[in-house]
């Protein structure tokens, strides 16, 4: 398994999880894991994904989901889990 | 598993703190490119820079990519080039044409600085370092990407002031080439006392002796995430206020231990070391001095700015070395004034002086750098700060270095603009008064008292 963190950060609107899920499961992405907050008025959302599987190299799809944000008017990141657990667990 | 508030608050540090890896940088052995011909060793060595470090750059793209965090630069450090070059170089004009070999090695793999050009000497220079001592102006005027950097002394040999005298004329020489750039050139020239042979971070490294055919050293950052986590201590003791800096250097140090890991396994480069420096930039929020300030300065150079600093600088290693097994180079607070605009800000309003700065260097890393002085000042004085700051270093064993730019044209009141991560910087005054007598001795100052440990 790899695991990948996938950040959602904007104003909630209708559809944003459906048009992320839409794209992962083209890409032959799992999702594990999906959690979501408000902060300072603001949509915060994150999932945990399986990208061992996944057709494109994670490059391309850092570069597919940032474009994805763009045309919804959110900024969606994803980033391999590693940063996290990293600087958060001894 | 990892939860949505820690997701949050690494994000916050990369986006708004300014969180980013500052280098990694591959140190490179040219020891098997020595050759009697200098043709052959420019061959050579060119070969062996593009070869190893051909996907330097767009290895450390990807990994900023998939990880998400900046990865702002990406460099290259060779054995310093005196013994490289001591069986084929014989006149300046050779040591420049090794220069502008390294550039050109630079400019194909895309980095932007390479490190390297450089001499150690610490007990006497051989030919060759004396030569290529002579040889630094033209080359840093005739380069774009070297940097160099001399050796002048140690703990366990003394400083070899001829040398060090040799060194104020270089630095002198360097910013009179370079003028017609605000002699940009002594922006690329560090001089040093008990310099490491591991520093990833420019313009002072070099690839020692001591180290292996090839190595990948990253050197970490992050003055604006310590600042964000202090701001909440304010008024809490020193217990407290230590506590938030140890574990903030400690997160910063381990995104600095995973893009070191990573980049060494996918280039097949072992891992060196972690150099995890606070190293400020030109940026609002990305400043040593606002540090200072925060724990309670008014501004950086009052009183109580050296013991500020002192406990940062240990507070920043202790959180560092449990992050990575191998922390090396630099390892501190770096204070280059050009860099910092706390620092600017400070010098601009008369509150901080080249002195108070000699003093800083004494607890932290590093030393006088990036400091505009007038274009006026003689080279016995820079000799003179640059024994300054040696003596600091091998008394108390600890690396200290002189990187000032005496700007040609210019004088206090003055500003120098270096563009870029190198800043702008006020014209400081130097004290006036000669110490010409005493840089015009020969010979060396001895190795202190407690250096024989034997």
């Amino acid at each position: 398994m790899k695991k990948a963190i996938i950040t959602v950060v904007g104003k909630d609107t209708v559809g944003i999880i459906a048009k992320v899920c839409t794209y992962l499961a083209g890409e032959e992405i799992n999702i594990l894991d999906i959690s979501q907050t408000i902060v300072g008025g603001y949509f915060n959302m994150m999932m945990v994904v399986d990208v061992e599987a996944a057709k494109k190299p994670v490059g391309e799809i850092v570069s597919d989901l940032g474009a994805l944000g763009e045309s919804i008017g959110v900024i969606i990141r994803l980033q391999m889990e590693e940063i996290f657990t990293k600087m958060h667990r001894i | 598993m990892i939860n949505i508030s820690e997701v949050i608050e690494t994000n916050k540090m990369i986006e708004r703190e300014k969180l980013d890896v500052r280098t990694i940088t591959i140190g490179i052995s040219l020891l098997d490119c020595c050759d009697s011909d200098l043709d052959r060793c420019c061959d050579k060595i060119y070969k062996k820079i593009t070869t190893i470090a051909k996907d330097l750059v767009k290895t450390g793209q990807d990994i900023e990519l998939e990880y998400g965090v900046p990865i702002v630069n990406k460099r290259i450090s060779v054995t310093p080039i005196s013994l490289v070059g001591a069986g084929c170089a014989k006149t300046v004009d050779d040591y420049v044409k090794l220069a502008k070999t390294l550039d050109s090695a630079a400019k194909t793999v895309g980095v932007n600085f390479l490190g390297g050009f450089s001499a150690v000497c610490s007990k006497g220079m051989t030919a060759s370092e004396e030569l290529l001592i002579r040889s630094i102006p033209q080359a840093l005027a005739c380069t774009e990407r070297v940097c160099s950097s001399v050796n002048v002394g140690s703990t366990k040999t003394g400083i070899d002031m001829d040398a060090v005298r040799l060194m104020g004329e270089t630095v002198l020489e360097t910013a009179k080439l370079t003028k017609d750039n605000d002699s940009l050139g002594c922006a690329k020239l560090v001089v040093f006392c008990n310099a490491p042979d591991d520093n990833p971070f420019m313009a002072g490294a070099f690839h020692g002796v001591s180290e292996g055919d090839a190595v990948i050293n990253v050197g970490v950052s992050g003055p604006g995430v310590v600042k964000s986590a202090i701001e909440a201590c304010r008024g809490e003791n020193f217990e407290v206020l230590c506590e938030t800096i140890k574990k903030t250097a400690f997160k910063i140090t381990r995104v600095g231990q995973l893009v070191a890991q990573e980049a060494s396994k996918r280039l097949g480069i072992p891992f060196g070391i972690i150099d995890l420096s606070l190293a400020p930039t030109p940026a609002v929020g990305d400043s040593v001095a606002e540090i200072l300030e925060e724990i309670g300065l008014e501004s950086v150079g009052a009183p109580g700015t050296t013991a500020a600093l002192a406990m940062l600088n240990d507070q920043v290693k202790k959180g560092g070395v449990m992050a990575s097994s191998y922390v090396g180079g630099l390892s501190g607070a770096f204070i280059p004034v050009s860099e910092d605009h706390g620092m600017i800000d400070a010098v601009c309003a008369g509150r901080l002086n080249i002195e108070k700065l000699e003093a800083m260097t004494c607890v932290c890393s590093v030393g006088l750098d990036m400091i505009a002085i007038p274009g006026d000042t003689s080279a016995a004085t820079i000799a003179g700060i640059i024994a300054d700051e040696a003596a600091i270093g091998m008394v108390n064993a600890k690396t200290t270095a002189v990187r000032v730019i005496p700007v040609i044209g210019k004088e206090v009141g003055d500003t120098v603009e270096f563009g870029g991560l190198l800043g702008y910087a006020p014209v400081m005054p130097v004290n006036k008064n000669s110490c010409a007598a005493f840089i015009s001795r020969k010979g060396r100052i001895p190795a202190p008292i407690h250096s024989f440990k034997n």
